[in-house]
């Protein structure tokens, strides 16, 4: 063994983003802002009723409205096939968000449904015309009320790889017979994801209308190229769809929603390009948002506070052209140690916008309620929250009774309770105070499952010395570039500043949807195969070459560093990637790779943790909760970049003080229209709402992931609810299972 | 095209010649009365760093300066700012050298997907010039008071009319700090 000091790679490095210039100067290029000659513009009409039938549209005012090229409607829209839905297609993860043939039908299914487009020279003559669609319905009685629909809601297949219902001794029994229980149902609301960069998408056909290029505000360049070949009989390989930059997404850009086709249609009818951004109302129209969640969870607990029961059911609400579960249940197949467990999940179908995922589906509600149960169990029984979590730690996951891959929560506990100060907590409530504002603080445990999907990727070493790889992953500000730029540097041995990550682009190989924070390690597995496939080409070409020190190595038997290729045994010897392909009179070395999940998914329980810390103020006169102080540590393997990693926490938290305080999608149950589709009444956390957030993380690797890594885009909003709700029960008194934690529900 | 009109003429018929100043550069546009300054920058003149967030004047993607001053450019009409200095996010720097502001961002990350980045930086640049002519602001505990401190307080309220869906706000007021506090303290 050579006692050769290693140089630190750039894993692990906090560099600044690699886009970052570009964003700062105004010069970062979003899916609306790409120079396309000849450009017309779109913009769509809504419909006004929930369920029934178009009996006519009247569209002559608006077609001869100045500069009104085209007014598409169902009447005259070219035929778009049904493709597959994302997530209830198993067989294939299509980006269709539901199975509605928007324009290919007369009928309404819910309201806001897209039922024209007009597209005219200009953008405000498009929106003028817009306003000129009259449409007249016949009415359909629409179901709109999930509490109304229960007793026809429907016990799902499965919820995302996993059984929906699913029992493990007698809860219930065991509940019933309790020393100590609580037993409770938590709301929460629908949410929008709103990101601030409006979809958008701009289609150019060819003029033989054989290929197709699409600008899309897309978190799935790959589904929208295969959903929109397949709706338009096009070659898969002549439809590219380039989404470089995207304006956040949160799963609210993981679908194709209706105006992508319909601006794809409208262009091939106009036969010019056709740009088609949705207004703010449009999102909240035609985007579907998170589910309002019913939950009930029952936690039962003997004299020593081992839980005996653990019961998480309740119901989501979707529709039948999607049937997307929101898996409030998954926290708790994962988090704690019971004799009795019992999960259920149903779901109610109505007539509204298709629901899909937001960032953590399922696991950012589900920590709500999950996590404010035992922080009442932990009041009921007089224990500290953090000692009653410890005290049912599982040594194996409960449900699938396999070994954690790696799991620290205690650790990240005990790190964050002397971060916080939390032994100076009051455990009574309402005891603590600052002149009119009570002060409370409270725990709340984050949990992510650790996801790897299929992948494929493509490196090119250049004789410069420096090297690009490309795949078709995503980037909308998770820092993903920046974090597969240190990988494929320390992949090759060459600096951070020596390589590029390409990306958002369908040409690339296969990435896939930017969900369920796979990302890092699902493209960062493959980019190492690519680059593992360059460096046997490379040492392929050197092995047996008379000119080089490297002659008769095998591959094991060299390393790649600072640019080159040298021998294990005697670092003094190798050559740089310049020199070797100078030699050859190669300009590149190019290699691909792919790869996917082993088979370590199946015998390990692999999620990412965090210990949530929070302090509030509310104003005993008012009811309005400040958050004062808020610490997250986590447990997500290897950090790639901690100054990237920790801006996903923080937004992650913000988005959770957001749902625990002011978001709330308001849904008019007579009409079925959301009616407050607009940033100025749907409330966003702003700057001053939130404090200055502290992170903290482990950087403790999973011994069975790439890089040792994690995902960690979706964690940073698990928990956070409902740290914030114990928090403001530590200062109150009240207990808030129903969110968001408004001024009404304190007084 | 059967759905195609004649409207060409009526189109131009309703444009009216607009001059607008933009990072120092003078523009000769024809449009509509009814076009917002924002629709002006991105869509006529082809300056797409002023970014679309709303339309309404609740998120300020938009914001870029008139005459130092930030204004939602989505709540203006591009034909009432002519004869005014309008710089947006694509005037900030000066060619190749970065505004303090802008480095500080990048350093500080003071963005994820950098779609509210450009309104932030520009809405900051005027805040910190309202900061310095001593005017109060929400949190400014007397509204008489000549020394304001540069606070987290202060330049969170101040700043709270920009939204950040992906919530790099610790990071944006880090980097304003880093930008202007020692400006602050003089």
């Amino acid at each position: 063994m050579s006692a050769r000091i290693v140089k630190p790679g750039a894993i692990g490095q906090p560099f600044s983003r690699v886009d970052g210039r570009l964003k700062v100067t105004g010069k970062a290029t979003f899916a609306a802002e790409y120079k396309v000659e000849n450009v017309a513009h779109g913009a769509l009409v809504f419909s006004q009723i929930a369920r029934g039938k178009i009996k006519n549209i009247e569209t002559s005012a608006a077609r001869n409205a100045p500069g009104v090229i085209l007014v598409l409607t169902h009447e005259n829209a070219p035929e778009m096939k049904k493709t597959p839905v994302f997530g209830s297609d198993s067989e294939e993860m299509g980006a269709a968000s539901s199975s509605i043939l928007y324009l290919n039908t007369d009928e309404v299914y819910f309201n806001g449904q897209p039922v024209a487009v007009v597209v005219a020279e200009t953008l405000e003559q498009a929106e003028h015309a817009a306003t000129l669609v009259a449409v007249e319905y016949e009415e359909k009685q629409a179901k709109l009320i999930l509490q109304a629909e229960k007793p026809d809601a429907v016990l799902p297949e499965h919820i995302p790889g996993e059984p929906s219902d699913l029992k493990q001794g007698d809860a219930e029994g065991a509940l019933a017979e309790a020393l100590y229980k609580v037993d409770n149902i938590y709301t929460t609301p629908p949410f929008n994801h709103n990101a601030i960069e409006l979809h958008a998408t701009l289609a150019e056909w060819s003029e033989d209308e054989k290929s197709l290029t699409v600008y899309d505000s897309t978190q799935y360049v790959i589904g929208v190229q295969e959903m929109l070949a397949k709706k338009f009989s096009l070659r898969k390989e002549n439809v590219r769809v380039i989404g470089s930059f995207v304006g956040g997404g949160f799963g609210g850009k993981g679908n194709a929603w209706a105006h992508v086709s319909l601006t794809v249609a409208a262009a091939k009818v106009v036969k010019r390009p056709v740009k088609l951004v949705l207004s703010r109302e449009g999102v909240h129209l035609s985007v579907g948002g998170r589910t309002p969640t019913e939950q009930r969870v029952a936690l039962a607990a003997n004299d020593v506070g081992k839980l005996t029961a653990l019961i998480h059911t309740g119901f989501t609400q979707t529709t039948e052209h999607n049937n997307f579960a929101e898996q409030f249940t998954f926290p708790a197949r994962h988090l704690y140690k019971s004799e009795n467990i019992w999960l259920r999940q149903e779901m109610v179908h109505l007539d509204i916008v298709p629901n899909t995922f937001m960032r953590a589906p399922g696991e950012s509600p589900g920590t709500f309620a999950l996590e404010s149960a035992i922080d009442e169990l932990a009041h009921e029984m007089g224990i500290d929250p953090i000692e009653l979590r410890a005290r049912n730690e599982p040594d194996r996951d409960p449900v699938k009774d396999l070994p954690f891959s790696m799991r620290n929560i205690k650790e990240a506990y005990r790190v964050g309770a002397e971060m916080f100060g939390w032994s100076k907590r009051h455990a009574a409530p309402r005891t603590m105070r600052d002149g009119r504002f009570l002060i409370g603080c409270g725990v709340a445990t984050a949990f992510y499952p650790a996801y790897q999907f299929p992948a494929a990727a493509r490196v090119e070493i250049h004789a410069d010395g420096t090297a690009i790889a490309q795949s078709a992953m995503h980037e909308m500000g998770m820092g993903s570039a920046t974090a597969q730029a240190q990988n494929l540097a320390d992949e090759l041995g060459l600096s951070f500043e020596q390589v590029r990550f390409e990306y958002g682009d369908s040409n690339f190989p296969y990435a896939p949807v930017a969900g369920g924070s796979n990302s890092t390690i699902s493209v960062g597995a493959a980019v190492k195969a690519a680059c593992d496939d360059a460096k046997k080409k490379i040492h392929g070409l050197v092995g047996e070459d008379d000119a080089s020190p490297l002659k008769g190595t095998r591959f094991d038997e060299v390393e790649f560093r600072e640019g080159g290729i040298y021998r294990r045994d005697d670092a003094t010897k190798g050559e740089t990637f310049h020199a070797i392909l100078r030699r050859f009179e190669e300009d590149k070395i190019e290699g691909e790779g792919e790869a996917a999940p082993g088979a370590e998914s199946e015998k390990y329980s692999m999620g990412s943790y965090g210990a949530l810390f929070c302090e509030v103020r509310v104003d005993e006169e008012t009811g309005e909760v400040r958050v004062s102080r808020f610490l997250g540590v986590y447990d997500c393997g290897k950090i790639i970049n901690p100054k990237t990693a920790s801006s996903q926490w923080r937004g992650g938290i913000t988005m959770g003080i957001g749902m625990a305080l002011t978001e709330e999608a308001l849904f008019d149950v007579r009409k079925g229209r959301i009616v407050n589709p607009s940033l100025a009444e749907y409330h966003l956390p702003v700057n001053l709402d939130v404090p200055n957030i502290e992170i903290h993380f482990l950087d403790i690797p999973d011994p069975l992931t790439p890089m040792g890594a994690h995902g960690v885009g979706e964690i940073g909003i698990t928990g956070v609810a409902a740290a914030v709700a114990n928090a403001v029960f530590n200062a109150t008194g009240k207990r808030i299972r129903d969110l968001p934690i408004t001024l009404d529900k304190l007084l | 095209m059967s759905e195609t009109n004649s409207g060409g003429r009526e189109f131009a018929d309703r444009t009216v010649p607009v001059i607008l100043q933009i990072n120092g550069i003078k523009h000769e546009l024809q449009l509509e009365p009814r076009v917002s300054l924002l629709d002006a920058l991105r869509e006529y003149v082809g300056l797409t760093g002023t970014k679309k967030g709303c339309n309404q004047g609740a998120c300020g993607a938009c914001t870029v300066l008139v005459d130092n001053e930030r204004i939602n450019s989505c709540f203006a009409l591009a034909v009432q700012y002519q004869d005014r200095e309008i710089t947006t996010i694509e005037g900030v720097a000066h060619s190749d050298q970065l505004h303090a502001l802008q480095a500080a961002f990048i350093e500080c990350d003071g963005f994820q997907c950098g779609y509210c980045t450009p309104g932030q930086i520009c809405s900051a640049i005027a805040m910190f010039e309202e900061f310095k002519q001593g005017a109060p602001s929400a949190v400014t505990e007397h509204l008489a008071e000549t020394e304001i401190e540069f606070s987290e307080a202060e330049i969170k309220e101040r700043m709270s009319g920009n939204l950040c869906r992906c919530g790099a706000y610790v990071g944006i007021v880090e980097a304003i700090r880093e930008a202007f506090d020692k400006e602050a303290a003089r």
